[in-house]
């Protein structure tokens, strides 16, 4: 049978349980449900979830079996038979233990306790996923490609026909000139958005901005890369790329460093707020105590307490950046290229991992599988940047704490 | 002796308060300056916000318009049932192609009948001015209504993009004079249409409904798959990110002992909300597709991502949420009895739940606009036909609005540029709607102890 009818027999087993066990419980109290030690409906929770969650962990157990070892099982009748039996096993054990002293309550708290727990480690979960995947992958690709060519490689040119040149250093450096383009954007005014909101402004002028730049932060990444494609790109190229002389291209890694840059300014005000906040007033008294004036207490005492937290701040927007993908693929371009000419289209390791794993893919090639080794770089890269952020900003806290 | 005096008296009265020196000006200039900064900084990121909307509505408030051409066609019975029995297999056998001529004919006609005499004007000109999608139209009228074969019968057709463009001011007679796929003459003639009243600009909500079309016939081409297809991840991002992410952070909050494990949980959970989306897209293609073998393109995989993608989000607030329930009530349902299990469920939970529920709509209409996870799993697809309903519909091919978006500017035509924004439109209206409801929920509900 099918795996959702499977699942609606299990509940059906389950509520017919917990209508049983709540029963019998009824009729062991003999009317009196003072006498049981849990109240009546742990009870029948106990016969519920029992039966529920053996029945189901065997059919999740049955089909990582299969999937690992490959074995197919027709019309699911195995599987059936089994977490059914298993099911109705569990909570028919579950359903003889009833009487005066069993501690029912205990155990449905403990299966749920256990429940409680398998949900948090998905976070484990997910992250060792997402590292074997890659990890997997990565082996493979490596075997029919030397690692040294892939890291250190200054040619970007697949072809499916294979002899492919996948160097991805082309690739980096794109990632990080859009990157370094959109800090030189969003830091200078991130940050005298943050200070200015927080040692000037008035809560009029408050009410207004803080919410307007906080739109900034959760307006999706495509509408950005659609206001790079069909905005920003083509004013950049029209007013200052060709007439300069420059380059003839609306995407570029100015047009994708400025987009991306406006998409960070929210992100960068929004952490040097809470950081500067975090300053004690009292080191602004002091300052102003001694004679100085708003903005000699910010630039000599508020900046320089806040200093960590800021770099930290401007560290995960950093990695942040690196790993942006929507408006680099609409707004920098796919030509990998190392060159400085800042309105030149230039591709970075987020584009090139879509474009690698889009359309028609074969996961013998290791065209294809070069983008799970540009993941696995760009996943260590936007980790070890994040550790290094959270590390000094915790840092930082303590120190006024 | 006196000299000294007159002289402390001369510099004292050089620094009187009443009249700045020249250092004081100093400061007081740079004073100026670093607020001017600081103003110069918020009214840049603001001055961005309008221009980004500005484009966004000025591209995108067209494509909730189009322009139709309405005719009488002539539902000839020797074309359309050539055995003449009105049996509906038989209609069904002559395909779109074979609705064309009709089209054409009635174009003809038209133009013929508002005395449009342009010089240079081919017949290949006049047909091309009605969609590709009208032949497709005509034929599912037809099939639905066979008794009206033989009578002449009145329709609205899609006019050709370019001519929609011309109305809209995306093609202009210059552009026209350079473009392959529009002249100046059928300009003219749409001109004439226009004046006469066969012809009319008026709000498109096939645009809501529509299936995407082919890159030939951008004035068909609608988001409703799309909305659905996003409408289906996000059910299951709220029937499974939310218990998932709520027992999570129950255990993490109420449990929890400090020891290794629970360290480890806390660190993952917080690196995983900075993890690049995109790697999310990398786990779902390897583990949901190349290793669980579930379908390239549906709603389920793309769900599964997005809900691993948001549990972070959602345990961070909800978390938060349980953090500001006061302790006090914990107390208070121990001292008389409670079990650890029953205060948090009985107690704490309900009083955290419009933290929670804020938080959980934060993290989905953070999961409505992500795409790029979505490209990997083959949501990039040209999908044409609607999802089933629930839960087969899981299963079934489907895009989603923010990949509907992507795909659209990947056309050639222009006009696609047009639908692009107007989905994107629709997409912030969505977003608009749920941080509103989130706002709502927090003023009214959530209490402060």
């Amino acid at each position: 049978m099918p795996g959702g009818v499977l699942f609606l027999i299990l509940c059906t087993i389950s509520a017919v349980g917990y209508v049983m066990g709540r029963r019998k419980a009824v009729s062991v109290s003999g009317g009196d449900s003072r006498v049981m030690h849990s109240l009546l409906p742990y009870h029948g929770w106990n016969v519920a979830l029992a039966a529920f969650l053996v029945g189901l962990s065997v059919m999740v157990l049955w089909s990582l079996l299969r999937l690992l070892f490959g074995f197919t099982d027709p019309g699911n009748n195995i599987v059936s038979v089994l977490s059914l039996a298993a099911a109705l096993l569990a909570g028919w054990t579950n359903y003889a233990r009833i009487e005066r002293n069993y501690r029912a309550r205990n155990v449905v708290e403990l299966m749920m306790k256990g429940i409680l727990i398998f949900a948090s480690s998905i976070a484990i979960f997910t992250t060792i996923a997402i590292v074997l995947s890659m990890l997997f992958e990565t082996t493979h690709f490596f075997r029919d490609y030397s690692w040294t060519r892939f890291f250190f490689g200054l040619k970007w040119s697949p072809n499916f026909s294979g002899n492919s040149d996948l160097g991805m250093l082309p690739l980096l450096w794109g990632t990080l000139y859009v990157s370094f383009i959109a800090l030189l954007v969003a830091v200078p005014i991130g940050l005298f958005a943050a200070i200015y909101l927080s040692e000037y402004a008035g809560p009029r002028l408050r009410a207004v901005a803080k919410p307007m730049l906080e739109i900034l932060a959760g307006i999706p990444t495509i509408v950005y890369g659609l206001f790079a494609l069909i905005t920003v790109g083509p004013i950049l190229r029209d007013y200052f790329a060709q007439p300069l002389g420059l380059a003839d291209s609306g995407s570029s890694v100015m047009t994708a460093g400025i987009v991306m840059g406006v998409m960070l300014i929210p992100f960068v005000s929004s952490l040097s707020d809470d950081i500067i906040n975090a300053v004690p007033q009292a080191m602004r008294d002091g300052s102003y105590g001694l004679g100085a004036t708003p903005s000699e207490t910010i630039k000599q005492v508020v900046i320089p307490a806040a200093l960590p937290g800021i770099v930290g701040a401007i560290l995960l927007a950093a990695s942040r950046a690196i790993g942006e993908t929507m408006i680099v693929v609409m707004g920098a371009g796919a030509a990998a290229k190392l060159s400085l000419n800042p309105f030149e289209a230039m591709t970075t390791v987020t584009v090139k991992i879509v474009s690698q794993l889009t359309g028609d893919t074969d996961f013998a090639s290791p065209e294809t599988l070069v983008a799970f080794a540009l993941g696995i770089t760009l996943f260590v890269l936007t980790l070890g940047l994040n550790v290094l952020a959270l590390y000094i900003v915790r840092r930082y806290r303590e120190q006024y704490e | 002796m006196t000299d000294v005096t007159v002289a402390e008296k001369t510099s004292k009265h050089a620094s009187s308060l009443h009249q700045t020196d020249v250092r004081t000006k100093r400061r007081n200039a740079s004073e100026a300056r670093f607020r001017f900064y600081g103003l110069t900084a918020i009214a840049v990121g603001v001055f961005a916000l309008i221009v980004l909307m500005a484009s966004i509505l000025s591209n995108g408030i067209p494509a909730f318009f189009q322009t139709y051409v309405i005719m009488n066609v002539d539902l000839k019975a020797d074309v359309l049932d050539p055995k003449g029995n009105r049996d509906p297999d038989d209609i069904a056998k002559v395909m779109t192609f074979g609705y064309t001529p009709l089209i054409n004919e009635a174009t003809k006609t038209l133009v013929a009948e508002i005395g449009g005499e342009v010089p240079g004007l081919t017949d290949k000109m006049v047909n091309n001015m009605i969609s590709r999608e009208a032949a497709g139209q005509l034929r599912r009228f037809v099939l639905a209504h066979p008794d009206e074969i033989g009578k002449t019968v009145k329709f609205e057709f899609l006019a050709n993009g370019r001519i929609d463009g011309y109305f809209k001011g995306r093609v202009t007679r210059e552009s026209a004079a350079l473009d392959s796929n529009v002249s100046v003459e059928q300009l003219d003639i749409a001109d004439a249409l226009k004046r006469d009243g066969h012809l009319e600009t008026r709000f498109n909500f096939a645009f809501l409904t529509n299936p995407d079309a082919s890159d030939q016939r951008p004035e068909a081409a609608g988001i409703g798959v799309a909305i659905l297809g996003s409408a289906y991840m996000m059910l299951i991002v709220l029937g499974l990110a939310l218990p998932i992410g709520v027992a999570a952070s129950i255990y993490l909050e109420e449990f929890a002992k400090t020891n290794w494990l629970t360290d480890i949980i806390e660190v993952n959970i917080s690196n995983l909300a900075a993890v690049p989306s995109i790697v999310f897209g990398i786990l779902g293609l390897a583990i949901f597709i190349n290793f669980m073998h579930l379908p390239q393109s549906a709603p389920i995989v793309g769900g599964l991502v997005l809900t691993l993608m948001t549990l972070p989000t959602i345990i961070i607030s909800t978390r938060a949420a349980l953090k500001s329930v006061p302790n006090s009530i914990r107390d208070a349902a121990l001292g008389i009895g409670a079990s650890k299990m029953q205060t948090v469920f009985h107690h704490v939970l309900p009083l955290a739940m419009p933290g929670i529920l804020t938080g959980t709509i934060i993290g989905l209409a953070q999961a409505l606009g992500e795409t790029a996870p979505l490209l990997l799993i083959g949501m990039v697809a040209f999908v044409k036909d609607f999802p089933a309903a629930p839960p087969e519909g899981f299963f079934d091919p489907a895009t989603a609005l923010p990949v509907q978006v992507y795909n659209f500017t990947q056309r050639s035509d222009p006009a696609f540029y047009e639908r692009a924004s107007g989905a994107i439109i629709v997409l912030l209206i969505f977003l608009l709607i749920m941080n509103a409801l989130a706002i709502v929920l927090r003023r009214r509900f959530e209490r402060r102890w």
